[in-house]
């Protein structure tokens, strides 16, 4: 499984990226929904507690990001209640498990997924939607046929970010799960706990030189995608 | 298929109060700019909520406040002043867009019943065969207001809504667009609501017009009644006002003028492409009369028309002016004359004058294209 990577990394080294990639991975995967659900509702709703939606969505990109952290161990931690509630409902534990490190992540990646979606969103032109409506469309149609596809480069641009900035989250996850190599110790947290190790710094090294080709990757992708979506739209 | 319409809304600082019947053939809603005629379109289509509505099409309830129909079940046809198609979508996806959501059997108008031959039809009609494939962003104004106008018939629409379809066109995109709308009217006896500021647009299309003026309806009824009708002077516009007449096409001279004849006697104008017999509508502007107490001779105008004053009102907007309507044979012909004119010429209703007309418009449509001709 880790035969794809390249050889000058240490096992410990591909474990720490193998997982940063499966918690990037889910982080957006299940954040998507969300994430268009909140940008719709942001940039065509009309209704009160907008502004607070908006405040609540954006507060991990200002809040420290061990506050965020640390709220996410109050609320999700196993006596906290929504983390009572997951375990009862679901069977799924978040506390210091690497599905912990997701949720992490997905909060902490959400505003920018949002703010991606929402901008493109707000560029499509709402009198389109009005037209399908004209020709018989009922509304969960012409969300499907018409806004879906319009925001499609922006929901595409806003996973990409999501993604590359899930592979990075540092502060809220060791605050929430801790560093457990194997199963909360991604990439960054890797790299910090090889900076406190005498003679780390070689590893470190390499896995920061991952951490950057995988962040510009992600801003190019998203650079591309989001120009498509203008070519795209202008009509 | 008859739309009644009666809407009372506030709209901003805006009172529109309106209730008028549309029945077959084109109803023109007319008047200026912020007149209301777009809110009247959105409020029937159900985008616009109005404080108080009752819309019916045939009996069955569209809107009765506070019972309201969604827009996308009241299957009317919506074509707006841009074209609106989906971006995303190529000409062809675009055209079939509602029909996914038509009921099933229920038949577009404007083309056979038989759903294979529909889609075809309707391409055809408008001229849409060699566009299928292309992107909205490659098409021109008049080709994308063409599939605009091909999208809503194929979603088998009971109504069709135009909301100044040709207003963001230049004058040759809607010379190309005129005769498809025209052919809709006579071919598929389409049902038509029609929004325009446009006389000749109007003039050309409309068999029944509501002239609008500050959210209030200030003149309905069939187009040529409409149209000559002096309440709805200030909303054509003094330069454009006047009567439209019926006319048939009696010869072509030698000379290279064709004779046509009204009920009160023959006109003259330059050639008309149309056989002898072939029916015409005219269009005599208000501004173009003039009026004579004695036949007058030694006059290079040719069109002279016999009648007897019914009527004399003031012209809006000007005092010095006064709208004289003439009874001709079984028409009423409108001229603009001052009150000096009036005075010196004794002019008063029972009165006999000859009305001599400097240019007539014709046209060989019902209510058609009017070109305009000096006679």
């Amino acid at each position: 499984m880790t035969a794809w990577l390249p050889d000058w990394l240490g096992p410990a080294e591909k474990e720490a990226l193998l997982l940063s990639l499966k918690v990037a991975f889910w982080a957006t995967l299940v954040s998507l929904p969300f994430g268009i659900a909140a940008a719709h509702a942001l940039a065509r709703g009309r209704f009160w507690g907008r502004a607070l939606l908006d405040g609540l969505i954006q507060a991990p990109l200002i809040l420290p990001p061990v506050v965020t952290g640390f709220l996410l161990l109050l609320a999700f931690g196993r006596n906290g209640p929504a983390g009572a509630f997951l375990e009862n409902t679901f069977g799924l534990t978040v506390a210091f498990r690497w599905t912990g490190a997701a949720l992490a992540a997905a909060v902490m990646a959400f505003p920018l997924m949002v703010r991606a979606m929402r901008l493109s969103l707000e560029a499509a032109d709402p009198r389109l939607e009005e037209a399908a409506a004209t020709l018989g469309a009922p509304p969960l149609a012409r969300f499907v046929l018409v806004t879906l596809p319009l925001m499609a480069p922006g929901i595409l641009a806003g996973a990409v970010l999501a993604f590359a900035k899930a592979m990075g989250e540092f502060g809220a996850t060791i605050a929430f799960v801790a560093s457990i190599p194997g199963e909360t110790r991604t990439v960054p947290a890797a790299i910090y706990a090889l900076l406190q190790t005498p003679g780390g710094e070689p590893a470190a090294l390499r896995l920061a030189a991952l951490s950057l080709c995988v962040a510009l990757a992600a801003l190019v992708a998203s650079e591309s995608l989001a120009r498509a979506a203008a070519r795209r739209i202008a009509s | 298929m008859t739309l009644s319409v009666d809407i009372r809304a506030r709209l901003g600082a805006f009172d529109l109060d309106a209730a008028f019947e549309a029945p077959p053939g084109v109803t023109a809603l007319f008047g200026r700019s912020g007149a209301g005629k777009t809110s009247i379109v959105k409020a029937v289509a159900g985008l616009i909520q109005a404080d108080r509505a009752r819309i019916t099409l045939d009996g069955e309830t569209l809107e009765d406040t506070p019972f309201r129909l969604p827009p996308h079940r009241r299957r009317l046809g919506l074509v707006f002043q841009e074209a609106r198609l989906f971006p995303h979508l190529s000409v062809a996806a675009n055209l079939r867009f509602g029909a996914r959501f038509a009921p099933r059997g229920a038949t577009s108008i404007g083309a056979p019943p038989q759903p294979p031959s529909r889609f075809d039809d309707i391409a055809d009609l408008l001229g849409l065969a060699p566009l299928l494939a292309r992107r909205p962003r490659a098409l021109s104004g008049g080709e994308a207001q063409r599939v605009a106008l091909g999208r809503a018939l194929l979603s088998a629409p009971r109504l069709l809504l135009m909301d100044e379809p040709l207003a963001s066109l230049d004058e040759a995109r809607k010379a190309e667009i005129l005769p498809y709308i025209e052919r809709l009217r006579d071919e598929a006896r389409l049902p038509i609501l029609y929004v325009s500021h446009s006389l000749p647009e109007i003039a050309r299309l409309a068999t029944t017009v509501v002239a609008l003026s500050g959210g209030r309806v200030a003149a309905s009824g069939p187009a040529a009644e409409v149209l000559s009708d002096v309440a709805a002077f200030p909303i054509m516009g003094r330069q454009q006002a006047g009567a439209i007449l019926p006319a048939t096409v009696t010869r072509h001279d030698a000379d290279g003028l064709t004779e046509i004849a009204v009920s009160a006697g023959p006109l003259w104008v330059p050639r008309i492409d149309a056989p002898p017999g072939a029916s015409l509508r005219l269009r005599i502007r208000a501004r173009d009369v003039t009026l004579a107490t004695q036949r007058p001779e030694h006059l290079s105008a040719l069109n002279i028309l016999e009648g007897v004053v019914e009527d004399i009102s003031p012209a809006q907007g000007d005092p010095a002016l006064a709208e004289v309507a003439l009874r001709c044979g079984a028409d009423r012909i409108r001229a603009r004359v001052t009150r000096r004119s009036l005075a010196a010429l004794n002019l008063s209703p029972g009165a006999k004058a000859w009305a001599v007309a400097k240019a007539v418009a014709v046209s060989r449509r019902d209510v058609g294209a009017f070109e305009e001709r000096e006679g």
